[in-house]
């Protein structure tokens, strides 16, 4: 008998509450005209009336992800102090506000939120992971902020608050395949982390090369951290490849070029094309490992230019002479920059002005001028095709005709119907 | 001096305050951004409460229930993407990474009612027939916990392997409604968090009778001397299961709820770290304690954000450290901190913790054969 009274007795409050909560309902999916995300009613918080004007860096400086995506921290933190000691951005001085991403989505997210809500920052700079990107999307889409995303992804993607720095398909995945057409390599092998970047790239590979009368002769996938691939080494050996492409992350690189090496394998017999293998990663898989194999980026250490010389130096002045460069910091850094130059254009912080002012913005980045598309926000890029040389440094072997045109959705080529 | 009040009172006091502190004080205090938060962990403190009745009380050291909350929130997010595509439409990243079509065991996603039953009674009923199975055949301890890991490391690798149909590794994410009710209107995200708590609130009390209950008694019994329970002629496993499939209900409805509050549910939620972390909280709090996961949970979750914000590069080390004090001087978890006070000014609170029955320390020397209870734990006995 009490015991039943005190089941109804705790109930009652609830339903009350819940009742209370119910009835202070909002706006309805359905009610009026829905597809203009400005009409939710986010306001921009940003402040700049003062001397300074905050911006975001939000980077995984804990968790799986820290080891690369400090490094983009580094090269922001370049460009920011770069900035602020040639007189700031119209005036103002950039204060920034650092958060910790913690390799997480939802993390990303969270912190996302945090940096345009409670710090409302101008802009958000960072971000690696495709999984990471797309958590953020729809939290920079709601409350129309801008983010600077500064990492080569599977493209397919192009939100109208993002600016995306780092290369899409047809900048590197694109070049990549072709560079080994053009070597006379007619049978392709896959091997990719299993998640969504290796995933879609390789569909949209696997599309290309049915058009161009390349085979694909294999397409295997192992788990992020898998470091085990003698079944893998073994299927690809046997398979009849004359070339493979390489979309494997992290740490599973250094147990892949070990595995590929102790098979036999080199760098002539079958050369590796990797896309997530930079100068950074050169040095933990060990070069003895992997000397002669071939990458696809836009920017490498040794590219020779004014900019990038100035870029390097001074990267290695703050943070030390045995580190090295990489096309993500390389992006990043830039992407610092033509930031600088869209708000300089658009005479504005403003959001909506900026997109506007974006179209045509230029950067001389170390890379090469870099120009912003006003359509995709994505910029044009030369690709280049890199071997590993044998001081761990990667060396152009293979320039684009000059910047490509940014095709997230891979609009200009027959083939890729279908795929978006 | 809560001491003087009887003890329904104090239960009555506690359940209003904090139905005060969550329905009244956060919302008037709270920014939206961070009401937001505060729901979210909410939703990490309901798989907390399982946890507790699961662990705490019932001595199963549940290692997996990120596979329930992610049923409870894949499950949620799957009618969302399709309510959110429109009538016979297909979800984006279905055109992105699929065939352009939905996949047959999607559709009956597409009705909200259908989704309420399913994120109610699919986990509540798959624990039951894991636990049926693995109960009935004495399997526990040390077994029980590495059994409900593998499942939680299988169920994120399938949630990743299958992109076309799951989202792989970026999960789901990017929901417009909720429910028919839009999800960018501040208002809308406050109705979910007071959704939320009045949710937390109501399985608090249901864990309160539970425990209350003969059937609590029975599982505190179970848990310290399951051989003595089973020749008293009551079936262990079945005593078992209940609080197992009740906790997979509760880590489902957290998901649930987490799904839209957060805005995405990927596989880096459900998988092997994410249902450690939920056992931290529980344990930082006080397992078998009523309070003390809930709390445990959101205290840690709070001061993984607030720290991290102060100190994005080395915040991981606040946290490291706050694990190592509480495991080394409050092995029960802080709820239990009055409790250890009074023992080290007197030992007269002897009474008080036999009472609350919180000390799973007090056990067996005949069931040798149940590996796993909690070093920490027993280490302090010894």
């Amino acid at each position: 008998m009490t015991r039943l009274l005190t089941t109804r007795a705790l109930a009652a409050p609830a339903a009350v509450a819940l009742v209370l909560a119910l009835g202070a309902c909002g706006s309805r999916t359905d009610a009026g005209a829905s597809g203009d995300s400005s009409a939710s009613g986010s306001t921009s918080c940003v402040d700049t009336s003062g001397d300074s004007i905050k911006i975001g860096f939000l980077n995984s400086l804990s968790g799986t992800m820290a080891i690369s995506e400090q490094t983009v921290r580094d090269a922001l933190d370049l460009a920011a102090e770069e900035i602020n000691a040639g007189g700031g951005v119209l005036g103002k001085q950039l204060e920034i506000v650092g958060e910790d991403g913690a390799s997480e989505p939802t993390v990303f997210a969270e912190k996302a939120e945090k940096l345009i809500k409670s710090d409302c920052v101008a802009a958000v700079f960072g971000g690696w992971t495709s999984s990471s990107r797309k958590a953020m999307l729809p939290v920079f889409e709601s409350n129309d902020a801008l983010l600077f995303y500064p990492v080569q992804y599977e493209g397919l993607e192009a939100s109208p608050n993002i600016f995306y720095t780092g290369a899409t398909t047809n900048q590197q995945i694109l070049p990549g395949v072709e560079y080994l057409k053009e070597q006379g390599k007619t049978k392709l092998f896959l091997v990719g982390s299993d998640y969504v970047f290796p995933r879609t790239a390789n569909k949209e590979i696997v599309a290309w090369a049915e058009a161009n009368g390349v085979e694909i002769v294999g397409e295997e996938y192992a788990p992020l951290g898998h470091t085990d691939f003698a079944t893998i080494v073994t299927k690809l050996k046997g398979s009849g490849a004359d070339a493979v492409f390489n979309t494997l992350n992290g740490d599973s690189n250094v147990a892949f070029f070990k595995e590929y090496k102790n098979v036999g394998l080199t760098a002539d017999t079958l050369p590796v094309v990797s896309v997530s293998i930079a100068e950074e990663e050169v040095g933990g898989i060990g070069i003895e490992n992997i000397e002669g194999q071939l990458t696809a980026w836009n920017y490498y250490q040794t590219v020779e230019s004014p900019e990038n010389e100035k870029f390097v130096a001074a990267f290695k002045a703050k943070y030390g002479d045995d580190r090295v460069t990489s096309d993500p910091m390389e992006a990043a850094y830039t992407s610092l920059y033509l930031w600088k130059g869209m708000v300089e254009k658009a005479e504005s912080f403003d959001v909506a002005d900026i997109q506007e002012a974006a179209d045509g913005v230029s950067f001389d980045a170390p890379e090469g001028t870099v120009t912003v598309n006003g359509d995709n926000h994505h910029i044009a890029k030369t690709a280049l095709i890199g071997k590993i040389g044998p001081d761990g440094l990667i060396y152009t072997e293979w320039s684009s005709d000059g910047p490509i045109e940014p095709d997230p959705f891979l609009e200009g080529y027959d083939w890729a119907e279908g795929l978006s | 001096m809560s001491a003087r009040l009887g003890p329904r009172a104090r239960v009555w006091g506690g359940f209003l305050l904090a139905a005060a502190l969550l329905l009244g004080v956060a919302p008037a205090v709270l920014s939206d951004f961070r009401l937001n938060l505060l729901g979210k962990f909410l939703c990490l403190a309901m798989v907390a409460v399982g946890i507790g009745l699961a662990w705490g009380r019932g001595g199963m050291l549940t290692l997996g229930q990120g596979v329930f909350f992610g049923l409870g929130g894949y499950l949620m997010a799957m009618h969302l993407k399709l309510a959110d595509a429109g009538p016979g439409g297909v979800p984006d990243f279905m055109l992105l990474y699929g065939d352009g079509t939905v996949p047959g065991w999607w559709e009956p996603f597409r009705s909200p009612v259908v989704t309420i039953l399913a994120i109610l009674l699919l986990p509540a009923g798959l624990a039951a027939l894991l636990g049926l199975a693995v109960f009935k055949r004495r399997v526990r301890g040390a077994y029980f916990a590495i059994l409900s890991q593998a499942l939680a490391a299988a169920f994120a690798i399938l949630l990743i392997g299958q992109q076309k149909v799951t989202g792989g590794t970026n999960g789901l994410n990017g929901f417009r409604g909720f429910f028919g009710y839009d999800l960018s209107d501040p208002v809308n995200k406050r109705m979910l968090y007071y959704i939320a708590a009045v949710v937390l609130l109501l399985m608090v009390a249901a864990v309160r009778l539970l425990m209350r209950s003969r059937y609590g008694e029975l599982l505190v019994a179970v848990r310290d001397q399951e051989n003595r329970v089973r020749f008293l002629g009551y079936d262990p496993a079945l005593v078992k299961v209940v609080a197992y499939t009740v906790a997979a209900a509760f880590a489902a409805i957290g998901g649930a709820l987490f799904t839209p509050i957060v805005g995405i549910i990927s596989p880096a939620d459900v998988g092997v770290v994410p249902s450690i972390a939920f056992l931290v909280g529980v344990a930082i709090g006080g397992r078998a304690t009523l309070l003390g996961p809930v709390l445990g949970a959101i205290g840690v979750s709070w001061a993984e954000t607030s720290l991290s914000e102060s100190f994005p590069s080395f915040w991981t080390y606040f946290q490291g450290a706050l694990f190592i004090v509480v495991v080394a001087f409050l092995p029960n978890g802080l709820a239990t901190l009055g409790q250890v006070w009074r023992r080290r000014r007197g030992g007269s609170g002897a009474g008080i913790a036999a009472d609350d029955a919180v000390r799973p320390d007090a056990r067996r020397s005949d069931d040798q054969e149940s590996g796993v209870h909690d070093p920490a734990v027993s280490g302090r006995t010894a």
